[in-house]
């Protein structure tokens, strides 16, 4: 088959591999119909994941039709068309009983090596290098889904894939992100990063209540997508973030503060060069400086959510201002088992039709080109779904 | 989910003893006492191997200091260094006598030695520059410069040594390796009794024949793809609570083993713990290259016990070996040892 893979810092390939195959007895094999790619496979692709080899099948957004089924397989059967979910999940686990499946214990073959990373080691994730289990991911005509009875869920109405695709990760990502800002009636939450999950995130956010919400970005075409889903905009290389959200808060800074975008934070000026030198002298691995921007505007008692990817460690992380501010900081990969049913039945009842965020399609051998499109947010490129 | 009725005292074996207490539990109205947790490898008397190394370059790196200090002229013409650097050399001096120091002095030497592997670094970098000047006598460098990169070495291992942890007594490195099952202890103490079941999630393991009520013969693959076998038997038999084991007189290998099942907080499943002592061939020497390598005994461990409690909880062991890449080999060489049989 054909599948796209990771063959060094900026390449990726679209090679013919071996079919997958039945490894585990509660495996499923799903033919794909569509696949995404992800803002963080560009972590991936700028070389700032570690224990990636050659070879590796990318690709953790994806849904498609089961074609064959271990024996421990109870919920599915063949023919079955589902979307699956970035985390791979046993179901039997503490963490899985406790509907945190992406802290599963039993799905990291290689939890040794992240557990020297962080301590303990999360679950295994589709396509995201050795470090969460070198699974092959689903950038591919097929993949092998292991626990596939916990980590599907079955499309019965006649959504578009479009339409379904992205609870396999960044709708639930946006919704958690959403939730974990701690969202009360009537309040502002101001969102960093308008890429996709910004933008699922900012229509979660009001759909769990808040009142206003503020989208910070520099991309034109993100920010409109953002005003279209309610969000009032500033773009960081013309406003200074802080001084517009203390007028738009009257001083007292936004209720909830979202980082959406992670390790490969940008900003203007010769800070954004401070964190870039160190990233090079390999002091720090990855770039803060949404979080620290977030730390700084958040109102006092507030919420930090932070559903944007890190990997490893940051420098000059204003705990001072945490601390004496009483911020809570709420973060994590997200449980996305845990939202299947209930955004289902969200876009089911007509509150979101998630395929607004799409704004380029093509096959999955044009794949490269995608992610270098993706990457320098070219001709108003904001999601990709491909089709093999 | 294992249950216990909450008013049976609750029994816990402080590690490294033998005896085991029993605390009233909080639901009966009075505190529990807390225990002063202390691991099994600080209660022994005997110092371990990596200790007695780091005193061995304390008291050696006291004795070169002084030379250092006190004669340096003499020394540089020994090491065959131009003895113009002689103001050099006693700055060495009072450094290797600094980190010497540190060594002896300290209760945990590990910040000295590895204090003298950047000693040795630097001494290393100066050989190198001096290397080329024309008042150097050349063959004693050469010499010289090989004893230290030799000196270098043993740093380098004893301080890696002891940042690990390892601690070799009598040739023995205590393995302790813990992990909380969901499971009840009934159920992990009948699975892990049948030794039979070990190579299904052992990775080490190619085999176990029980051949009697308390012995069996094992068949385990050592390092460098040796094939290592003994037979063992069992010690301490407690059903659903403790079982040890340890090799026949005459074996081969001297390898002995303790499993624990305990009820683990909260009612949350069963703490399982692993008590080996581990005989690296090759003594500490023999371990910390190893770790170089990749061979590191108690990762092996507690990676087989990770495997046992997927086959617990799960039912089977989780593979990727076998699964698409664009590549020759399914799994990577480099980061996917765990995952290859």
């Amino acid at each position: 088959m054909k599948a796209n893979c990771w063959y060094g810092r900026q390449d990726v390939r679209v090679v013919n591999v071996p079919d997958p195959k039945i490894l585990n007895q509660g495996d499923a094999i799903v033919k794909i119909s569509s696949t995404a790619i992800c803002g963080s496979d560009l972590h991936l692709y700028n070389g700032f994941v570690p224990a990636m080899e050659s070879g590796d099948i990318l690709g953790h957004e994806f849904m498609g039709e089961v074609v064959e089924v271990g024996s421990e397989v109870k919920k599915l059967r063949v023919g079955d068309r589902v979307v699956v979910a970035f985390p791979i999940s046993c179901g039997r686990c503490f963490f899985c009983q406790n509907e945190k499946y992406s802290l599963c214990e039993n799905s990291n073959p290689n939890a040794w090596m992240a557990e020297q990373f962080f301590g303990h080691s999360p679950a295994g994730i589709f396509g995201y290098s050795h470090l969460t289990g070198g699974f092959a991911g689903g950038q591919a005509e097929y993949v092998r889904v292991p626990f596939a009875d916990v980590g599907t869920v079955k499309i019965e109405n006649g959504f578009t894939d479009e339409q379904v695709l992205f609870l396999s990760d960044i709708f639930p990502t946006g919704y958690m992100a959403a939730e974990n800002c701690n969202i009360s009636r009537g309040d502002t939450v101001a969102i960093w990063g308008s890429g996709p999950v910004g933008q699922f995130a900012i229509r979660s956010a009001f759909l769990l209540g808040a009142e206003r919400v503020i989208a910070i970005d520099r991309v034109p075409e993100r920010l409109q997508m953002a005003r279209d889903g309610g969000a009032h905009t500033i773009n960081y290389e013309e406003n200074d973030v802080y001084d517009v959200l203390m007028q738009l808060t009257g001083g007292r800074g936004p209720d909830s503060c979202m980082d959406a975008v992670g390790l490969e934070a940008h900003t203007p000026g010769p800070l954004h060069y401070y964190d870039r030198v160190k990233q090079a002298l390999m002091l720090e691995s990855d770039r803060p400086m949404v979080l620290r921007q977030a730390i700084l505007a958040c109102r006092n008692g507030g919420t930090i959510s932070v559903p944007g990817v890190y990997g490893g460690f940051i420098d000059k992380l204003p705990m001072g201002a945490m601390m004496n501010k009483g911020l809570t900081i709420k973060t994590g990969q997200t449980h996305c088992q845990h939202y299947f049913k209930p955004l289902l039945q969200r876009i089911a009842n007509g509150e979101i039709d998630p395929s607004f965020v799409v704004t380029h399609r093509m096959k999955l051998e044009d794949a490269p080109k995608g992610y270098d499109k993706f990457l320098h947010k070219e001709d108003g490129c904001i999601k990709i779904v491909m089709t093999p | 989910m294992a249950t216990r009725p909450a008013d049976r005292p609750k029994r816990v074996t402080v590690r490294g003893r033998s005896r085991s207490r029993t605390f009233a539990s909080s639901t009966q109205g009075e505190p529990a006492r807390g225990l002063a947790i202390t691991p099994a490898t600080s209660q022994d008397g005997a110092m371990s191997q990596e200790k007695g190394l780091a005193n061995g370059l304390g008291v050696f790196g006291i004795g070169l200091g002084l030379a250092e200090l006190l004669v340096p002229r003499r020394l540089a013409r020994t090491l065959g260094v131009p003895s113009e650097h002689h103001r050099l050399i006693r700055a060495m001096g009072a450094r290797e006598i600094a980190s010497s120091v540190s060594i002896l002095m300290q209760r945990t030497p590990t910040a000295g030695v590895w204090s003298r592997v950047v000693g040795d670094l630097i001494d290393l970098a100066c050989l190198g520059a001096v290397s080329t000047s024309k008042r150097s006598d050349r063959r004693r460098l050469a010499v010289t410069t090989a004893a230290v990169a030799g000196a270098t070495v043993l740093d380098l291992v004893c301080a890696q040594q002891l940042s690990r942890g390892v601690r070799t007594r009598n040739g023995k490195m205590p393995i302790t390796v813990s992990l909380v099952i969901d499971r009840s202890p009934e159920d992990l103490y009948k699975h892990w009794r049948k030794f039979s079941n070990f190579p299904s999630f052992m990775k080490h393991v190619k085999s176990v024949e029980i051949i009697g009520e308390c012995r069996s013969h094992w068949v385990v693959a050592g390092p460098l793809g040796t094939i290592v076998q003994w037979d063992a038997e069992i010690t301490e038999d407690q059903p659903n609570e403790r079982l040890a084991w340890r090799s026949v007189e005459g074996s081969d290998v001297d390898h002995s083993g303790r499993v624990r099942f305990e009820q683990a907080p909260g009612g949350r499943g069963t703490m399982m713990t692993i008590e080996m002592q581990y005989g690296p061939p090759g003594g500490t020497l023999g371990s910390a290259v190893s770790a170089w390598f990749g061979e590191d005994p108690n990762q092996s461990i507690k990676m087989d016990l990770r495997r046992f409690k997927q086959v617990m909880e799960t039912g089977e062991v989780i593979t990727t070996d076998g699964q698409s890449a664009g590549r020759s080999a399914s799994t990577s060489m480099k980061y996917d040892p765990a995952v290859r049989r």
